[in-house]
């Protein structure tokens, strides 16, 4: 027993790492899961590892119309990730981002079925926004109000929002129905267009992109230089500081949900109005749980949340690609991007912790020093 | 020093945590029928020293001998193999697990579990050795001595013969503490080697037999506690000669300021934290607040900064020109836009007072940030004040922007005080203003302290070391169970009896 | 008249997938792990069940040995969804990644690899069918008790199940049982409880944390196995599994981090997530969508009501997605 062997390995916290370390680090992972994804593909197509990044490559850039639409995923990807940013800087856990998009695009679709043909097309599209922030606000509030009332899990409460929002467009879809029976509503307005938000010079993702560049641009602001955003930041470290010098907890939980599910809302408002023309179950696309990924790995950090998302947005585009090219499920993509997830999410270990290994206590010492003073042996203690 | 054997001998143990060194090659030896009294100031490395024998960490370097042999303690399992336990100053219980289960947790006994006979044999020890704990009682519902004791049986129910003690007294009364000795003593006479981790230097004479002392996480020497003496452990544990004695000055014009009424406090679960409570705190004026820990200490000064829902009773604000003004039920915004600066050092410095992932100059902010009606917050002023702070206190950080949490304890508590200060209160509520600082951040406080009630501030202080506050108070407000115990004079008051209104409401008549 | 005896089977056999996830979820939970990744872990269970029995019926070529083709499907099952409680572990536990996160990526990989496997399996392998029926297999396994028939609505409310239905019952038991009454359950839940006290008295808090979440896991991927070889009849399409393993979840909080009220609670779910079929709605058949919504609401409710009432012993455990580092100050 007295020869046990030390711990082999041996972890503690780490000093801080300089910051090119911490994206070393994450651009190693993002390179070692791009080659596990390679060798994966590899073994299930035969095709050869540089054909399948070439294929990626392709498939998110190869024409412009596949750099728009990548550009577009991007900006949805991102706008989500914004909302659900405040959320996260004060600690509540909102993966409510599906259901938020979904009333919120359903509100838009709301308004350019029944008001249509009887608003002028301007004046409906603000109606379109203000009810599509107003939905979405809407689901960000109900769980905030149980949260700060009595303190209801977030995570799990908004969790189960987003069903009872797919529901609800479940049951509106078949309301509205086209032709009867179909169980889709098919494109809204297509003669008119009213109720599409205007293409900027021709493009149909451009008003999109510019509209969530100026968000990032609000959200990044509001955080760090508002009194706000500093409210916000004190109640996720710790309520009771929060409390202490008068801040009014609930009333910032309550209104910083409001804010997320409303900017939830402008993603359903964007992907209904603006693209889709149409609403489904699926219009979300499972957007508000990749945004959680991408706000996290963005470190809740709007800037860095640009590259997160367009990150994630490339893996989706260009597994999709090559799902199509060689004639594999679509879903290949969600293994790929699960995969290299995988990858940055163990990284994180590897910045926040030093690992040691060692063959023996003894053997780490270092070169024998003499002691600062000795115990008191002279009593003859010493066995 | 008859037949002692080594029961642990440590070597060369280092550890860092970060950038901070907490044990620097520290030799120490601790022997069967002795109790060790391992001091040194707080931050001086001695429960990280103590947390590596119980298996909590892993030293850097170094090694431990159990019995001469060289053994690796890599989990508090280890620690138990070698009848090592560690009763921790935090106490290790699980709230929602009854006592019984508490003890049993992690023991490898044969056969099913059997909570029933565990329960009788909790109540064989406990009648061994005088300890009152139900069994069966949750443990989210017993009080702080409660719980200790269901630590202690802990670690005598796995039969450990080594047993150290974290700071075992700071929740208990005078009282309390003597039977904690007691029990000690006879353990030590049945041959357990026992260590209790400490910095009351009163304790370590009255108790122990022999004294290890470390400083800034570096071993500083051992002796026989009978051959030793205040002077000189303290010499040892500060490094350099000091004397030690807080000034205080006569109150100036001392004028009502706060004056409590009737004051009952409920807490979520139902339970009664302050009876009835009605006392007078006064401007130019220190008023102490002793009592057990968890007395109702934390509830009156939270009622009075307006953080703590009241039952009935009343809290007026005495203007200077006399005119009263309630203040319960208001939150703390509403009172400062009464025009009452009321500043508030609460015990929970890192989770209450300062927002530890911030700098220095965001947290600064926290009081001030609502200035002004913009939508945006102004961080010059903040910035200024925390270079003001910085500079005034010798806070020693290397900026303004790292976080607070990565601060010495002392500089934590420098920056929270220097906030609240630098209002210019008239009312200055603290809460265990000193704990976890070294003696020299300590005297600094208590300076700081009574400089603002020189200033005119009415000072609430709520301490745990009756030494202090029977030099440092005008006046002493005692607390016993939720009640107000008795109001004393700070000169002349004698420890012993302060002790006694601790436990038992006026202190008088007892079977003591 | 409701019609009960044709009710409440339906509403078992929609209730077993998911009192398998609630089962697996709640040991889970009860290690302080809150593992979002579930609804993946059910289809990567699903899936791998349905690769062994491909691969056994396509070797066999429609023979088939009744124990084997229990075995294969039941083992692939088990290993697919130990391997994503092993990940989960290994990235939260030993890498401390946040949980939140890595149960979401978890989930995205696991339907992901589902449906993939699920699409592209007549095509990796090469086999001349048109589309992934194990009809055979699942008759192994739908197999109901042999005096169902004969016992008229008694046989049919209570016999007439697979043989996956009942061990999904007698785990939730056996889950209880071990969770109140036994020293590994009360370790286990100390660890989730407070982690540094478990660790404190020498319990391998890793150890208890890798060791629920994979036992978990591979009970959550049970209910993936059930829902395909019994309740789909062996074909599987994708997404059909659908949101089933967020309603496990939502089951998990409903009992209270009970399993033995999970047997009930998962009948009641199944219930009301088939209940639109046997409510009148009329002509107008958009309200089935709102009769699906049920057990989110009624999941929402007990939420809220449990929080208002607070009471110690109904709340989640208290370490619940938090990880764990000894040495942290």
């Amino acid at each position: 027993m007295s020869k046990q062997k030390a711990p082999l390995i041996y972890i503690s916290k780490r000093k801080d790492l300089p910051w090119y370390g911490a994206w070393g680090i994450r651009g190693g992972a993002i390179i070692l899961a791009l080659v596990v994804c390679a060798v994966v593909t590899t073994l299930l197509t035969g095709e050869n590892p540089l054909g399948v990044y070439a294929k990626m490559l392709e498939g998110a850039f190869g024409t412009p119309r596949k750099i728009w639409v990548l550009l577009q995923n991007t900006a949805i990807l991102l706008c989500v990730s914004l909302a659900l940013t405040p959320a996260f800087r004060m600690r509540f856990w909102n993966i409510g981002g599906e259901g938020q998009i979904l009333v919120g695009g359903l509100a838009a679709a709301a308004c350019m079925i029944l008001l249509g043909d009887k608003l002028p097309n301007a004046l409906l599209i603000c109606v379109m926004t203000v009810a599509s922030i107003a939905a979405g606000a809407l689901w960000g509030f109900i769980p905030a109000v149980c949260k700060a009332k009595w303190n209801t899990n977030e995570t799990l409460f908004t969790l189960m929002m987003n069903y009872v929002a797919i529901q609800l467009v479940a049951f509106f879809v078949i309301v509205w129905e086209v032709p009867k029976g179909a169980g889709k509503i098919g494109i809204i307005n297509q003669s008119t267009e009213s109720g599409w938000l205007p293409q900027l010079f021709g493009q149909k993702y451009l008003l999109n992109i510019i509209i969530v560049a100026i968000l990032t641009v609000l959200v990044y602001i509001y955080l760090n230089y508002t009194k706000h955003g500093y409210e916000i930041s004190v109640v996720g470290e710790s309520e009771r500081t929060a409390r202490y010098v008068g801040i009014k907890v609930d009333r910032v939980i309550i209104r910083t949900m409001i804010l997320s599910g409303a900017l939830c809302g402008v993603a359903g408002l964007l992907l209904v109005g603006g693209t889709d023309h149409t609403i489904t179950t699926t219009v979300a696309d499972g957007r508000g749980f990749t945004a959680v990924m991408v706000a996290w790995l963005a470190k809740f950090n709007p800037p860095a949340m640009i590259f997160a998302s367009f990150l994630l947005a490339f893996l989706d585009r260009g597994a999709g690609e090559i799902s199509t090219a060689f004639g594999l499920n679509h879903s290949f993509s969600d293994i790929l991007t699960g995969l290299i997830l995988f990858f940055i999410i163990g990284s994180e270990f590897f910045i926040s912790y030093r690992i040691s290994f060692r063959k023996h206590a003894s053997s780490a010492l270092p070169a024998a020093q003499p002691p600062l003073i000795n115990p008191s042996e002279k009593n003859g203690k010493e066995e | 020093m008859d037949h002692k054997t080594a029961a642990v001998k440590m070597r060369d143990i280092t550890k860092s945590f970060g950038s901070v060194l907490a044990n620097d090659r520290v030799w120490l030896n601790i022997y069967r029928g002795e109790i060790l009294a391992l001091l040194g100031e707080n931050g001086s490395g001695k429960t990280t020293l103590m947390n590596m024998l119980a298996g909590i960490y892993f030293p850097d370097a170094g090694q431990i001998f159990i019995d001469g042999r060289e053994v690796v303690i890599r989990s508090p399992k280890d620690a138990f193999d070698h009848g090592i336990g560690m009763i921790h100053q935090h106490f290790k219980l699980v709230d929602v697990l009854t006592a019984a289960e508490n003890i049993v947790l992690g023991l490898k006994e044969p056969g099913r579990l059997n909570l029933k006979a565990v329960a009788e044999r909790v109540n064989r020890l406990c009648k061994a050795y005088g300890f009152e704990v139900d069994p069966w009682q949750k443990v989210y519902t017993m009080s702080v001595s409660q719980k200790q004791t269901v630590e202690i049986i802990k670690v005598l129910y796995r039969g450990a013969d080594i047993l150290i003690l974290d700071e075992p007294t700071a929740v208990l009364t005078p009282q309390e503490t003597d039977k904690l000795f007691t029990v000690l003593r006879n353990m030590r006479d049945d041959g357990k080697a026992i260590v209790i981790i400490t910095h009351k230097l009163n304790e370590v004479e009255e108790l122990s037999d022999r004294v290890a002392i470390l400083r800034n996480g570096q071993f500083v020497g051992d002796m026989p506690t009978k051959m030793t003496n205040t002077g000189e452990m303290t010499n040892m544990l500060v490094g350099h000669p000091v004397t030690l004695s807080i000034d205080r000055p006569e109150p100036v014009n001392p004028k009502p300021r706060i004056e409590v009424k009737n004051l009952t406090v409920r807490s979520i679960d139902g339970i009664i934290k302050l009876d009835n409570v009605s006392f007078t705190a006064r401007s130019g004026e220190i008023l102490g607040i002793a009592g057990i820990s968890g007395s109702g200490q934390k509830e009156l000064l939270e009622s009075i900064a307006g953080l703590q829902p009241t039952e009935t009773g009343s809290i007026c604000y005495i203007h200077d020109d006399g005119h009263h003004e309630e203040i319960l039920g208001k939150d703390p915004l509403s009172i400062a836009e009464m025009g009452v600066t009321l500043s508030f050092v609460p015990e929970d410095r890192l989770g209450m007072g300062l927002v530890g992932s911030m700098g220095i100059s965001d947290n600064m902010m926290l009081r001030s940030y609502r200035r002004g009606h913009g939508f945006f917050t102004d961080r010059k002023a903040p910035a200024e004040l925390a270079r003001k702070v910085v500079n005034t206190l010798a806070v020693s950080t290397p900026n303004l922007d790292i976080p607070v949490r990565k601060l010495s304890g002392g500089n934590v508590q420098k920056v929270l005080v220097g906030r609240e200060i630098s209002s210019t209160p008239t009312v200055l509520l603290t809460a265990y203003a000193v704990r976890g600082l070294d003696i020299n951040s300590s005297y600094e406080i208590y300076a700081l302290l009574t400089a603002q009630k020189m200033r005119g501030a009415a000072v609430i202080y709520v301490g745990e070391d009756l030494d202090v506050l029977l030099q440092l108070s005008d006046r002493i407000l005692v607390l016993c169970g939720g009640k107000v115990s008795g109001i004393i004079d700070g000169p002349g008051a004698k420890k012993r009896d302060v002790g006694l209104m601790m436990t038992h409401l006026g202190g008088g008549n007892t079977d003591e | 008249m409701f019609d009960f005896v044709s009710f409440i089977p339906r509403a078992v056999v929609q209730g077993v997938p998911l009192l398998y996830g609630s089962t697996g979820e709640t040991i889970t939970e009860k290690s302080g792990n809150l593992n979002l990744g579930i609804p993946g872990v059910m289809y990567v269970g699903g899936i791998s069940g349905v690769i062994g029995a491909f691969l056994y019926e396509q070797s066999t070529m429609g023979e088939l040995n009744s124990f084997l083709a229990v075995a294969i499907p039941l083992a692939a099952s088990l290993l697919g969804s130990l391997m994503m409680g092993l990940l989960y572990c290994l990235l939260t536990v030993t890498l401390r990644s946040n949980q939140n996160v890595t149960g979401l990526a978890m989930t995205t990989f696991g339907v992901g690899f589902g449906n993939f496997f699920g699409g592209s399996l007549i095509k990796l392998t090469g086999a001349e069918v048109p589309s992934i029926a194990l009809s055979a297999t699942s008759r192994v396994f739908s197999r109901a008790l042999p005096f169902a028939e004969g016992w008229g609505w008694v046989g049919k409310v209570f016999f007439s199940y697979g043989f996956l239905a009942y061990l999904a019952v007698a785990l939730a038991l056996a889950a209880s049982f071990v969770l109140q009454r036994t020293r590994v359950g009360l370790y286990l839940r100390a660890v989730g409880e407070s982690p540094s006290t478990a660790d404190s008295v020498g319990i391998n808090v890793s150890g208890y944390k890798y060791f629920a979440t994979c036992i978990g896991s591979m009970i959550a991927g049970l209910g993936g196995l059930y829902y395909v070889m019994d309740y789909a009849c062996g074909v599987w399409s994708n997404d059909a599994f659908g949101d089933r393993g967020w309603l496990a979840i939502a089951l998990v909080i409903f009992t209270l981090w009970r399993p033995n009220v999970g047997i009930f609670a998962s009948i009641l779910f199944g219930g009301l997530y088939i209940l639109y079929l046997f409510i009148p709605t009329g002509t107008f058949l958009a309200f089935k969508e709102l009769y699906k919504m049920l057990p989110y609401v009624v999941t929402i409710i007990v939420l809220v009501i449990t929080s208002m009432r607070n009471r110690r012993e109904d709340q989640s455990p208290a370490a619940l997605g938090i990880s764990y580092f000894r040495e942290e100050r």
